[in-house]
């Protein structure tokens, strides 16, 4: 932890290749928040021909459904939920062109191989910590499905958001270590 | 008979329901300072940290801690000498709860159907415990439970054959299973004997125990600690980045069984585990 590594969006192959499992990093940049409710009408959408509502190619999906926001403030608390609950899905977005993940918790072995195969990574933000991740948010877009109420699609330009790099783009997994090997 | 309006609980439960989920309990604060004590895993500090500055932010500001307000479990126990007026006790609860999560700015992340999935909006219905005890008071909990960690609850109906051994062991395979996606440091609640939805019950209510308080019976409160000190060996760590801090606390409920089973249920509670509790 000596200083602090900023990474910007859109995330690079350059970026994404100099990032390594267990890295706590700072997230700058635009990102869309997308959940349980959301990714299921996504890949419906797609496997019926039909167009995404955002051109996901290239952009990072953060698995959030934020608590409305205060009078005065743009947004509630907004930390990560569990992302293995997207693993079903992810596999084709990323296909598709989907570059990044944030979320909470390990993914399946089809996600890990989505992402090596595409040159992705899937950041972790730390669970729980929703108060101070939405002072990192500066802006806030309802993008998709207004009628899914948290669960609705939105895009947050974040400033400076802590993460930690959960899957690399070679397939190193924070989750997975041997015992003690990314702390040590 | 002492007369309690609904009135009275509309507001207690509505007003609950904010703290709980803005205030981080002082128990779990403190556990977690000490946590960061000890801990030795640097990014693991730095989570707990976070946790800390977060729980601070979230105080100061009236927010949520985590943007998973859940859904509001409540506990109730009423005086054999109370009678409620001016309307029905369950409404009252669910009105509090609708009422709390509006005023509150918290999420509604209740759905109607468990299948079709629409959220009611108002998060309501709460799951609502009542249990009539001696006297005339009428003590409210309200646990707003978030799901990272209802998740990766478990329940299993062990033979007599595997005793102590067995629910050690389940407790444990639980608590690995859960890994990083419940939001470690977590608080294990245990549920030991009874029926299944006994045991089910225990667990929770045992998720509502203060951190540092061990169970009266020396034998189970030896099987917490080493439980304890098991658990934080599996180096899963706060975040599920590694380290020594996995679990703050292991708190064992039980009751008189059957000759035939050994029911043993745990719930997983997250790093804020919140609860409010007021006495009418």
């Amino acid at each position: 932890m000596t200083e602090k590594k900023i990474i910007r969006t859109p995330l690079t192959d350059k970026v994404i290749g100099g990032l390594k499992a267990g890295d706590l990093v700072y997230l700058s940049g635009r990102v869309y928040t997308a959940r349980d409710a959301a990714h299921q009408r996504l890949v419906t959408m797609i496997k019926a021909g039909q167009r995404p509502p955002f051109d996901f190619a290239g952009q990072i999906v953060y698995y959030a459904g934020p608590c409305p926001a205060k009078p005065g403030q743009i947004i509630g608390p907004v930390g990560p939920t569990t992302s293995g609950r997207m693993d079903a899905f992810s596999p084709l977005l990323i296909d598709l062109g989907l570059k990044a993940m944030i979320g909470k918790g390990s993914r399946s072995q089809a996600v890990v191989e989505a992402i090596v195969r595409n040159q992705g990574v899937y950041l972790a933000a730390i669970g729980g910590a929703a108060a101070l991740m939405s002072q990192c948010v500066r802006q806030v877009e309802l993008i998709a499905f207004e009628d899914l109420g948290t669960e609705a699609i939105r895009r947050l330009t974040l400033e400076m958001m802590p993460v930690v790099v959960a899957i690399d783009g070679q397939g190193r997994d924070v989750y997975r270590r041997t015992p003690c090997q990314v702390r040590r | 008979m002492r007369e309690i309006p609904c009135a009275l609980i509309t507001t207690a439960i509505s007003e609950m329901c904010v703290s709980a989920n803005c205030l981080l309990a002082g128990d779990i604060r403190r556990a977690l300072a000490e946590a960061h004590k000890r801990e030795d895993s640097p990014l693991g500090r730095e989570v707990l940290a976070t946790l800390l500055a977060n729980a601070e932010v979230a105080a100061d500001r009236m927010i949520p801690i985590c943007q998973d307000t859940g859904m509001a479990v409540v506990f109730i126990e009423m005086g054999q000498e109370v009678h409620i007026t001016g309307g029905s006790l369950v409404e009252a609860v669910n009105l509090g709860v609708a009422r709390g999560y509006a005023q509150g700015y918290l999420r509604k992340s209740v759905v109607r159907d468990p299948v079709r999935r629409e959220n009611t909006g108002d998060n309501t219905p709460a799951v609502i415990h009542c249990q009539i005890v001696v006297g005339d008071q009428l003590k409210v909990t309200v646990a707003p439970k978030g799901f990272g960690s209802e998740n990766m609850s478990a329940l299993k109906m062990l033979k007599p054959a595997q005793g102590l051994d067995g629910v050690k062991e389940f407790i444990l395979d639980t608590v690995a299973a859960a890994g990083p996606n419940p939001c470690p440091p977590i608080i294990v609640g245990a549920g030991v004997g009874g029926t299944m939805e006994m045991a089910a019950l225990m667990a929770k209510q045992a998720l509502l125990r203060p951190v540092g308080e061990i169970h009266p019976d020396p034998f189970w409160g030896e099987v917490e600690s080493e439980l304890l000190a098991a658990a934080n060996r599996l180096d899963i760590g706060p975040a599920g980045f590694g380290g020594r801090t996995t679990v703050l606390a292991v708190h064992i409920n039980v009751y008189p069984t059957h000759i035939a089973g050994l029911p043993v249920a745990v719930n997983i509670g997250c790093h804020v585990t919140r609860h409010a509790e007021r006495v009418l």
